[in-house]
């Protein structure tokens, strides 16, 4: 409605995230890792059986290999395309059965054991059927990453839209609020927080998803997933352990966008998510 | 609920806007938490019920609300601009002070610039002027409260129900809202309904005191209290104030030990 008042952000500022005191402890964190995993690779292994773990600069080095870095960085982006579908359809899917069944007592009694199904059934026993039922391309994929990630994105926004505070309720109630402007004015926005944080686990899960897909299925278009298990055939250690950290610096990039998003969107009433 | 009375005896001075005789009741539990309440609400009057706790008096305003039915017994409420304050200032987190406010009318579909030019009386009539952009939480305990009164305001109610609305504010805030409650009642002239725990305050603000039992809770006691509206704040200082707030506090404790 009306555009934010210049004092309201003003109080309302966030913790400061430029200083040292804010970044130290995790760099020190990052530093120890890089140490160990130094000593790892040359105090701890013997040579002849370094490409068990090849030291960081070695790894890194293999992002500018012309044999290996173009290759990684494509598949990462087919990778990439794969989650963000997926995560996209779980998102909407998600949210769309849980208000499905906040509508009645009854309806969320018949679906939520398939809710709880998708999270219990072994998906990754599932994987090469949904290959010989969808083909191994996209399609496929794409379902593997929305069965990963949609569970989380179901639970947290049922659980969200149940948490609204009884007063709030009656304050609609009472005067004659229809179940749908309840579900818009009340439900909904109340229950932001929890879909938020939902969307934050779904995203980790389609990028898992997505890998997985392309894991299993080495025919159609190379994802970041095949690249690593031919890696892995070819005992190629460095692109192998680059392409692993790829892929994991990828999902951690989609977790901090759905924060950043969270608290862009509702950060001013609730807080950093 | 029962049928509202014809307009023209409710719009009358001195009817009776909200009128339980023999009322009764009973939880889905098997809780009984009123039994035989006779109470009425006149136009112009400002009813304080006090009471043990448990004893039953939230719940007679969620049947003055029309939020729970009678189990026996009548309830009337004669008109349909009923304000709630509830104890808690129930807003919105994600609505600003004027979007708050402005949500009761909104529910009711009265048009945008109708409620909010109400909406901005109301939250210049409870001294919220300048806030309006104002998120709840950056709002302390007493404002909240005057937003949430705010907001009931803007529906113009008749008949007002208030669930110890200031039982959470620190003594000096408490006494402020207490003087601009007096203050709106004294403006807009509807009948109240108020429900407290402080006996001091039940007596400063009212027309009328009702002493409660404990549960079942029932009507053990009625004191007209005699000084004008809008009140003196100096007669909180008067040996007559402290007699009175003695009568109702013996009455209260005779009540509860029965
Ligand atoms: N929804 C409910 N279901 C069952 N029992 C209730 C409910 N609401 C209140 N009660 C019971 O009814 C009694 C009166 O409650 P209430 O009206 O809230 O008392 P008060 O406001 O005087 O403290 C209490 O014993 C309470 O536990
Ligand atoms: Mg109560």
């Amino acid at each position: 409605m009306s555009a934010p008042e210049p004092t309201a952000a003003a109080t309302l500022r966030l913790p400061i995230r430029g200083g040292v005191q804010y970044w130290a402890p995790p760099l020190t964190v990052a530093g120890l890792i890089i140490g160990l995993w130094y000593f790892v690779s040359y105090v701890f292994l013997d040579p002849s059986r370094s490409y068990l773990l090849p030291p960081p600069h070695e790894v890194i080095a293999a992002y500018w290999d012309p044999a290996f870095g173009p290759d990684m960085f494509e598949a990462l982006w087919n990778t990439a395309i794969v989650a963000l579908t997926g995560l996209a359809i779980a998102i909407v899917l998600g949210v769309s059965w849980a208000i499905t069944m906040n509508q009645a007592a009854w309806v969320e009694r018949s679906l939520y054991p398939y809710a709880v199904i998708l999270q219990t059934i072994p998906i990754l026993a599932l994987v090469p059927l949904i290959g010989f039922w969808f083909g191994f391309d996209f399609t496929a994929r794409v379902i593997v990453t929305i069965l990963i990630a949609l569970f989380p994105m179901v639970s947290n926004t049922l659980f969200g839209l149940k948490s609204v505070e009884q007063g709030h309720r009656e304050l609609f109630i009472l005067q004659r609020a229809s179940q749908w402007t309840i579900l818009r004015k009340l439900q909904f926005p109340a229950a932001l927080p929890a879909i938020f944080t939902g969307m934050r686990i779904s995203a980790g899960l389609a990028v898992v998803g997505a890998i997985v897909g392309d894991f299993f299925f080495q025919r159609g278009t190379r994802g970041i997933g095949g690249l690593i298990s031919l890696y892995q055939a070819r005992l190629n250690a460095e692109p192998l352990f680059a392409s692993i950290l790829l892929a994991s610096v990828f999902g951690v990039i989609v977790f901090w966008f759905f924060g950043w998003l969270a608290t862009r969107m509702i950060g001013r009433w609730h807080g950093p998510i | 609920m029962s049928e509202p009375a014809p307009a023209s005896t409710a719009t009358e001075q001195g009817a009776a806007l909200l009128d339980f005789s023999d009322v009764q009741l009973t939880y889905p539990g098997g809780t009984t938490a009123l039994s035989g309440v006779d109470l009425k609400v006149r136009r112009g009057e400002f009813v304080s019920v006090v009471g043990p706790s448990g004893c039953g008096k939230s719940t007679l305003l969620r049947i003055a609300s029309g939020l729970e039915t009678v189990t026996s017994g009548d309830a009337h409420v004669a008109t349909d601009h009923v304000g709630y304050v509830f104890q808690d200032a129930t807003l919105l987190p994600w609505r600003t002070v004027r979007q708050n406010v402005e949500l009761l009318a909104e529910l009711r579909d009265h048009g945008r610039a109708d409620r909010r030019e109400a909406a901005q009386k109301a939250i210049d009539m409870v001294g919220l002027t300048g806030f309006e952009d104002h998120l709840p939480r950056q709002l302390s305990g007493g404002m909240r409260m005057r937003v949430s009164l705010a907001r009931s305001l803007v529906m113009d109610p008749e008949l007002f129900l208030f669930d110890e609305p200031f039982g959470a504010l620190d003594e000096i805030t408490r006494e402020y809202l207490n003087d601009e409650l007096l203050r709106l009642f004294a403006e807009r002239s509807f009948a109240g309904l108020f429900i407290t725990h402080s006996v001091s305050e039940a007596v400063y603000l009212s027309t009328k005191v009702v002493v409660m039992s404990g549960r079942p809770g029932k009507v053990v006691g009625s004191f007209d209290i005699p000084w004008d509206m809008p009140r003196d704040p100096e007669i909180r200082y008067t040996a007559e104030y402290a007699a009175l707030v003695g009568e109702v506090s013996h009455a209260l404790r005779e009540g509860h030990d029965s």
